[in-house]
């Protein structure tokens, strides 16, 4: 019998401000524990919270991103909470949240599979403040407290169950951390743990009212999304098949096991008495704001795979791989903007084709890549006149990006690549190459096709891999014809 | 020199006849005398207090002198202030020292005020007796068996015993103006949001007001002048136009002469506060007192508040449910009490927490943790916030008859140590004329009007529209113009 997997994110990215959600210490990652905990991060009696407009200002910026630039997601009023629990890295003992009324509510996002694109509807989004860290390892017997990260500001993105496998979850993921990086809200960064993902999971028989969640904790990269996913969604088929049922519960992901296993039921989920925070007053945004983050806001993916498919007759699919970052795109407009748009298809196929796969290699960002537009434009240029083949153009490419010249025009000239496209030339060069072969040339005109193949190959070896092939191929049968 | 007022006390600093260093001791003199039976500071540090009067002696010398330089003040234990305890009258914090001032204390030290001490006071501002304090109960300088009100009993008792000439105090539903009637002092509760809580160790945050406590109106105002403010710390702090509060304390209510220079001036006299509960004691000194105002040309206006009986209720809903989520933070990880011996970490919260907390604020912390529960939240904090609303809107519709609205502070005058300490009910009903201020935002005050039963003081609440310190201030500094209940002070302490 076949079951559908139901899964929906909450997404915590730390926003990109320089300092905290509600004090001044510094949002900076690495620090000597502490040393970036303020009065207010500590909670020392008597301290007040602040609201950082920075942080605001980057939780419209998102709001208006996956809402097409329209506000009406926008709450002009939202609240912030208190949400109450005890924990050593929780100073002040609740942590300040939005609660019944968020600042964005709803919005898209929309994800490019490999059988076409899908919508995914965001309930919501609010800011947040992190809670510090515990630190158990050794500390003569007892466990240390890092509030470093205490304070710093957080948008907690939260989907709606819209996605049905665990590649879809993985895709949205990707999605919402090339928009909040795109939208320079957020630095992605998943090892220091700035885009970290929770998923509730749940399965049933398609049609059927949705069945109990479980929520997999705290996972920091896309593997883990995938693994922690397939593993639970398997669990649960397996359990309702042998007759068990599934209980709400949360649960963290175990990397090394590859498996999921339950921190707490909902029997003892905390109560955490949310209420109206009374040390801030309500988060107002006024029209004007809105205006001038609209003011400031970038032409977005969505947008730009439509552009791409439109102006440059790209695939949505070739399109959604540009789109990944803002940073290809800019590489890739680059290139467009030096080559024409006639170029863009070519410039497409080796951003998404070599670049990427040698940037991947390397582990790279785009931003970081050893041959940058101008060069892989000067390339392609080359590719276009048939000065190169497609052949030498991988060997040039290899040889910038190992920094051998800082163009193709001068790798060209160094290593004598220059494909040989002179007729005359050519013309010799096949005429010796018929002489040479009379019994391919005999076969070739009793009908085997394969002896053209060898001629050709004789005439490439003869110039010794330089040649245009096109150009040898259409010589060699016009002689052969005559 | 200690029945002093500011003013002449700022202008002898200035024309040098006293130095704030002489000035100082003789109040540490008489701290050191008297405090060991009345108990109004937790801490006292002469060496401190006197190279703060030292430097404020230097600036005066440069000419460089504000109002209040040299001038020691005493704090209640509730302003942060650097290099001092702040123990908020609690085990919790009795090794507390903070590394920062509260921006009060700030705008003191920036005035050159000297830090005379940290005043007595109910267990992070819970109560209303000055009886809950892990220091013991200060006692009422009238008569040392009768409680001096509370919460900022330990300043009220400075002020009236005259070992301050002045003192700092906290409002959440009545612990400035009630200790102020109870000690018979000047006390006032500024509109929520002029004076930055930053540093003011937090009970109910949104009806917590800091204010100040003197011997009369004229001294009230010139402390509020240093305590108003902006401040950017605080996002609840009023962003608006600095105010003089001294300026206008002589002027006559608007058309009046100076010979009745409250006519015009519109009494609201609330029949709610006039009723069951209201000793008759209190009520025949608060009749004189209106009696008094029409005689300098004020006429009186019956208004209603018809849900100011709710407000008790609201009160303890709203204000517990804040306290328990505010004092989370002491939970013996980073600062403050430990328990010496613990299993693991929720022994360690628990045992810190029972032994660290008194009855009354455990007894708070549960009925605020209750109210914001599952379930519960809908049933009292929402509808509690409902009834703040409807009380807010009494005083609106008030307002509109009236200027000002005059009542008791407290229905009877000082109670006996111990009274009461066993019906916190009873306890809770000694706010009832004050609290509907602090649900509703807006100021009042309390000034001495006469006395009734023991020969203890009576108080006289004045209370405005927002922002209409300046006009109560002078309301209540013409009435002391013509009264002299303000500058009678307890017999055993001179």
């Amino acid at each position: 019998m076949e079951w559908e997997v139901v899964i929906g994110l909450e997404i915590h990215a730390q926003l990109s401000t320089a300092s905290k959600m509600f004090s001044g210490a510094s949002t900076e990652f690495g620090a000597v524990p502490n040393a970036q905990a303020c009065a207010v991060d500590i909670a020392l009696p008597g301290v007040l919270p602040v609201a950082n407009s920075g942080a605001v200002e980057r939780a419209l910026r998102f709001g208006l991103a996956v809402n097409g630039n329209n506000a009406d997601n926008i709450s002009r009023r939202s609240i912030f909470a208190r949400k109450n629990y005890f924990y050593p890295d929780l100073p002040k003992g609740y942590q300040i949240s939005q609660y019944e009324l968020p600042v964005i509510n709803g919005g898209t996002i929309s994800i490019v599979l490999k059988d076409g694109q899908k919508t995914i509807h965001l309930t919501r989004a609010h800011l947040e403040e992190d809670a510090g860290k515990s630190l158990h390892e050794d500390f003569h017997g007892m466990s240390g407290i890092d509030l470093n990260r205490a304070g710093t500001p957080l948008l907690e993105i939260v989907s709606e169950p819209d996605m049905r496998s665990a590649e879809e979850a993985v895709a949205y993921a990707k999605a919402v951390h090339s928009l909040v990086r795109w939208i320079d809200i957020c630095d992605g960064n998943m090892q220091e743990g700035s885009f970290r993902c929770d998923a509730n999971v749940s399965v049933r028989r398609p049609g059927e009212p949705l069945g109990t969640r479980r929520e997999i904790k705290n996972l920091n990269s896309f593997r883990f999304l995938q693994q922690a996913i397939d593993y639970e969604a398997k669990w649960q088929i397996e359990t309702l098949q042998d007759g068990g049922t599934i209980h709400q519960a949360t649960v963290l992901f175990d990397p090394d096991s590859g498996e999921t296993r339950a921190m707490r039921s909902k029997e003892d989920a905390h109560d955490y008495r949310y209420f109206p925070d009374p040390d801030l007053l309500p988060l107002v945004v006024t029209e004007e704001w809105i205006e001038r983050v609209k003011g400031g806001l970038l032409e977005l993916p969505q947008a730009k795979r439509e552009r791409y498919a439109r102006d440059y007759g790209l695939s949505v699919y070739d399109a959604g791989l540009l789109t990944q970052s803002r940073e290809t795109t800019v590489y890739f407009e680059d290139m467009v903007g030096q080559l024409g748009t006639e170029a863009a298809k070519v410039c497409a196929n080796w951003v998404s084709g070599d670049l990427a796969a040698a940037l991947n290699r390397d582990n790279l960002d785009i931003a970081q890549s050893p041959v940058p537009s101008a060069q892989l434009a000067g390339l392609v240029a080359r590719i276009r006149d048939n000065t190169l083949s497609g052949k030498m153009a991988r060997e040039v490419f290899d040889a910038m990006w190992r920094g051998e010249a800082a163009s193709a025009d001068e790798l060209i000239e160094k290593k004598g690549l220059k494909q040989i496209s002179d007729s005359g030339a050519l013309e010799a060069i096949v005429d010796q190459v018929i002489a040479a072969n009379p019994k391919s040339v005999e076969e070739y005109r009793a009908g085997k096709e394969k002896a053209f193949n060898a001629l050709v190959g004789q005439a490439m070896k003869a110039t010794r891999g330089k040649g245009n092939p096109a150009q040898i191929n259409e010589i060699l049968k016009k002689k052969l014809a005559g | 020199m200690i029945n002093a007022s500011l003013k002449e006390l700022s202008a002898a600093l200035a024309a040098k006849n006293i130095s704030s260093v002489e000035l100082t001791r003789i109040y540490l003199e008489r701290i050191e005398r008297l405090n060991g039976e009345l108990n109004a500071f937790i801490t006292v540090d002469p060496g401190k207090s006197l190279a703060l009067a030292g430097q404020a002696d230097a600036r005066i010398a440069r000419g460089e002198h504000a109002p209040l330089t040299g001038i020691p003040v005493a704090h209640k234990d509730i302003y942060c202030t650097k290099g001092w305890l702040t123990t908020c009258g609690s085990r919790m914090l009795a090794n507390f020292e903070s590394p920062y001032d509260a921006h009060v204390i700030g705008r003191f030290g920036a005035a050159g005020a000297v830090i005379l001490g940290k005043t007595n006071m109910d267990e992070f501002a819970m109560g209303s007796s000055n009886e809950t304090s892990f220091y013991g109960p200060v006692k009422n300088p009238w008569d040392r068996a009768f409680v001096p009100g509370g919460s900022s009993g330990g300043s009220a008792c400075a002020v009236a015993a005259r070992l301050a000439p002045a003192a700092t105090a906290t409002d959440t539903g009545g612990s400035i103006r009630q200790p102020a009637a109870l000690t018979g002092i000047t006390g006032l509760k500024p509109t929520y949001g002029v004076v930055s809580r930053y540093g003011m160790i937090a009970f109910a945050s949104s009806l917590d007001q800091g204010g100040p406590m003197g011997k009369s109106a004229e001294d009230v105002a010139m402390l509020l002048d240093v305590m108003a403010g902006f401040d950017p710390r605080d996002s609840t702090s009023l962003e608006r136009e600095g105010e003089d509060y001294t300026r206008d304390l002589d002027r006559p209510w608007e058309g009046a002469s100076a010979g009745r220079p409250l006519q015009g001036l519109r009494i609201g006299v609330p029949k709610e506060h006039f009723g069951e509960g209201l000793s008759s004691d209190v009520g025949r000194a608060i009749e004189a007192a209106l009696a008094q105002f029409e005689e300098l040309g004020a006429k009186r206006v019956a208004i209603s508040l018809p849900n100011s009986g709710l407000s008790v209720p609201a009160y303890y809903v709203i204000a517990p449910a804040e306290a328990s989520s505010n004092l989370s933070r002491f939970d013996g990880v980073r600062y403050g009490y430990r328990a010496p011996e613990y299993r693991d970490l929720l022994d360690m919260y628990c045992k810190t927490r029972s032994q660290g907390f008194g009855a009354e604020v455990k007894r708070r912390i549960l009925i605020g943790t209750y109210v914001l529960s599952h379930g519960y939240y809908d049933a009292y904090y929402l509808k509690a916030q409902r009834v703040r609303r409807l009380i807010a809107q009494d005083f609106v519709e008030a307002f509109k008859k009236c200027d000002v609205v005059m009542g008791p502070t407290s229905p009877t005058v000082a109670f006996r140590i111990g009274a009461k300490t066993s019906d916190p009910v009873q306890m809770y009903l000694s706010d009832i004329y004050t609290i509907p201020a602090n649900l509703a935002g807006l100021p009042g005050m309390s000034v001495p009007c006469g006395f009734g039963e023991n020969e203890l003081p009576v108080g006289l609440h004045i209370g405005g529209n927002y922002f209409s310190e300046a006009r109560m201030l002078a309301v209540a500094h013409h009435y002391q113009r013509a009264t002299d209940w303000h500058r009678r002070a307890p017999a055993g302490v001179l």
